[in-house]
């Protein structure tokens, strides 16, 4: 304590320095912003003084300024806490789209807090800054994807945790398909995943091909029982759309679970041939990964290299839908989710529209579930009950059916916020229930409720929330 | 005399067990506009969404340019140069003006998209002003203008018009009808017109059918039709 005497006082005067300096910075700032209005609401314009507030402003500014240099140069804890305020702040901020008060607090923030996992926030705050709020943020996040394992190499449970987030992007996208733009809601999404894992398993060990080659195969399979289910409730609209879509996905769990011969029934199968990097595998042996590339072994490649793989593999999904959003069919495929009637009366053939919106929502399915099979090296119909799809389909609808970036943002929240739960296992779910109510009581169409068209004369415009669709099925 | 476009013969249609058309006959020469009116619960709309294929004629046969389409499954018939603005419009409310009138254009084969736009924007200017906005936000007159442009899209040689002045005012009514005669002159476009609004339903077409309780009652032309005394007390005179 004594040996702090001087230093003690030096912070003090530390502290009022930059305080008197951020209070002229105040003082000049809004002596014009604040301290005089125009007034013209009495007669003629007129020029009123409003001392007291410009006092009271500057004065909130030296007092605020000169408490957090006390707490910048003598409590760390709390200077972390404040910095994340800051980003807090910063982000809301350019959430509204100001800009310079975004730009105020994020270089505040960036002077307080220097923890390395906050370049990803800045650059978020600065990407929106600059770009503009859905651009920018879309920017930010793909560079923060990319350079994930980089930042994060260190830590494997985060990377284990970023390419479950991934999965589920992914299978959110495949399903966003379905159900945001073809507007048929499907309760056993889940199904495709589990064909796309079984296959790429069966067939990777009964002919030991490569990842690469039982992918597209995977995919295809799924596609296929998107047909085969798509035919069925072809006249089948809403809620009884949505049974029977329920009772395929019940369906394929059980014949999994009962058909032993093929599929090791309740057991599963294990052993499921690795990801190999375009053949070399991840191995410490002289043909392995590290030695072909003079590295020292590390495990971390695998995941490293997997992470890479699903990342790409949500990225193909992404762009597709989004060309697709362009094509006749795309457009078929959100026309036919306005009006069913509206679209035959145009020729355009609904069933072909569905059963393709089917096909290829399953066959993004599928490949998820190649990648989750050759990830976990081993799958058992557990992986593939119908609260996995009841949690594709939240993400779905949470994140705004039909807004890519909005699908992204849910599975992300959701997949995380069952990690960071995972203490309290038992009340999970209950949180998970009082979030659902919370969004839909807030945010009853989803978190991104705008619509983008896809085809502009002149001008983008955005849709309004109003005329989005409500969780209607 | 010449073919007619669209011949419906002896066409009877149910809604399960309930007879809704029984026994319609009706023809359409190429460049004429045909109105069929009638009070509610006629038949009037049944018998175009019967043209349409849905629900398909059960008796009776319907050609259009000399073949038989009764049984033929909606998008086709509606490939082959058929096009309708349905009743109550259903336009798509949430995709913009542009994607509609995009969404009309689907089956337009070897089409020249910026010509038909260009035609369904001088015809209805005000939805060139709308372009990017969202159908649903637009009013119920524009909605119409929507709704008959999507139909143009497909450059049909028949156009079906299901009630357009639905819930209209009587001036924006007057504006559609208009737009409906000028296509019906300027490209020589043959019209066949649902309507309620006999008047001027009427006033408009060459020749007219009056329909009750799923059976042709009357026909003749539009003006011998408004003459007629039974056609004014029950549908110009407020029914009385």
């Amino acid at each position: 304590m004594s040996a702090e005497k001087t230093g003690k006082s030096s912070v003090l005067s530390h502290a009022l320095k930059d305080a008197l300096i951020a209070g002229i910075v105040a003082f000049g700032l809004f002596i014009l912003l604040l301290g005089f209005l125009t007034d013209d609401s009495r007669g003629p314009l007129q020029l009123r003084q409003r001392p007291v507030l410009l006092a009271s402003i500057v004065g909130m500014v030296f007092v605020g300024r000169f408490l957090i240099s006390l707490l910048y140069y003598n409590a760390p804890a709390l200077r972390h806490w404040l910095g994340k305020l800051w980003f807090a702040i910063c982000a809301f901020a350019a959430r509204y789209k100001w800009q310079l008060v975004a730009l105020m607090f994020a270089v505040a923030a960036s002077r307080i807090y220097y923890a390395p996992q906050s370049w990803p926030l800045a650059l978020i705050i600065v990407a929106t800054t600059f770009i503009g709020v859905r651009f920018g943020f879309s920017a930010a996040l793909l560079v923060f994807a990319v350079l994930f394992p980089v930042t994060f190499y260190s830590n494997p449970y985060y990377l284990g945790i970023a390419i479950i987030i991934l999965t589920y992007v992914m299978l959110g996208w495949g399903l966003n398909i379905v159900v945001g733009l073809a507007g048929l809601l499907d309760l056993g999404y889940v199904a495709f995943y589990a064909v796309g894992a079984y296959s790429y398993a069966i067939i990777a060990q009964a002919y030991g091909w490569s990842f690469w080659v039982c992918l597209p195969l995977a995919g295809l399979f799924a596609a296929f029982f998107g047909v085969l289910l798509g035919f069925p409730v072809l006249r089948l609209r809403g809620d009884y759309l949505a049974i029977v879509t329920l009772a395929f996905g019940e369906i394929v769990r059980i014949v999994l679970l009962n058909w032993i011969s093929l599929t090791n029934g309740p057991n599963g199968i294990g052993s499921i041939p690795r990801a190999t990097f375009f053949g070399i595998p991840f191995n410490p042996t002289e043909a392995g990964f590290a030695a072909t590339f003079g590295l020292e072994f590390d495990p971390t490649h695998r995941t490293v290299f997997l992470f890479y793989v699903i990342l790409a593999l949500a990225l193909i999904t992404n762009w597709v839908t989004i060309r697709l959003r362009k094509l006749p069919v795309g457009r078929a495929w959100e026309a036919l989710r306005e009006d069913e009637i509206a679209v035959r009366s145009l020729g355009i053939n609904p069933t072909n529209t569905k059963l393709t919106a089917f096909a290829i929502g399953a066959m993004f399915g599928g490949f998820a579930g190649a990648f989750f099979a050759t990830r976990q090296g081993f799958i058992s119909p557990d992986s593939f009950t119908f609260p996995e799809s009841a949690l594709i389909l939240a993400i779905v609808v949470l994140g705004g059916m039909g807004s890519q970036i909005g699908v992204a943002v849910a599975a992300t929240v959701m997949t995380a916020s069952f990690e960071l739960f995972r203490e309290f296992e038992q009340f999970r779910l209950v949180i998970f229930g009082f979030a659902m109510v919370g969004i839909m009581v807030w945010r009853p169409r989803g978190l991104v409720s705008t619509r983008e068209p896809t085809a502009y004369l002149k001008e983008r415009k955005k849709i309004s929330v109003e005329h989005v669709a409500e969780g209607r099925g | 005399m010449t073919e007619p476009l669209l011949s419906i013969k002896g066409v009877s249609a149910f809604y399960g067990s309930i007879a809704a058309l029984k026994g319609i006959d009706v023809e359409i020469m190429p460049g004429e506009i045909v109105t069929i009116i009638g009070a509610n619960g006629a038949g009037k709309s049944t018998l175009m969404m019967t043209i349409c294929g849905n629900p398909q004629a059960r008796e009776g046969s319907i050609i259009f340019e000399g073949r038989d389409i009764t049984d033929l499954p909606t998008y086709e018939i509606m490939r082959m140069k058929i096009a309708q603005s349905p009743e109550g419009r259903r336009i798509f409310p949430r995709m913009t003006v542009f994607e509609n009138l995009q969404m009309g254009a689907a089956t337009a084969e070897g089409g020249d998209f910026r010509n038909d736009l260009a035609r369904v924007y001088s015809l209805f200017p005000i939805l060139e002003q709308r372009s990017t906005q969202r159908g649903g936000t637009l009013s119920g007159g524009e909605q119409q203008m929507l709704a008959i442009g999507r139909a143009l899209m497909s450059r049909p040689r028949l156009l079906l018009l299901d009630e357009p002045s639905l819930g209209l005012a009587p001036l924006i009514v007057r504006q559609i009808f208009s737009a409906i005669r000028d296509l019906n002159q300027r490209e020589k476009l043959t019209i066949f017109l649902v309507e309620q609004n006999a008047f001027h339903a009427l006033k408009l077409a060459h020749r007219g059918y009056v329909m009750v309780n799923g059976r042709i009652a009357l026909q003749g032309t539009g003006r011998e039709l408004l003459e007629r005394p039974e056609v004014r007390s029950a549908y110009l005179e407020g029914g009385r």
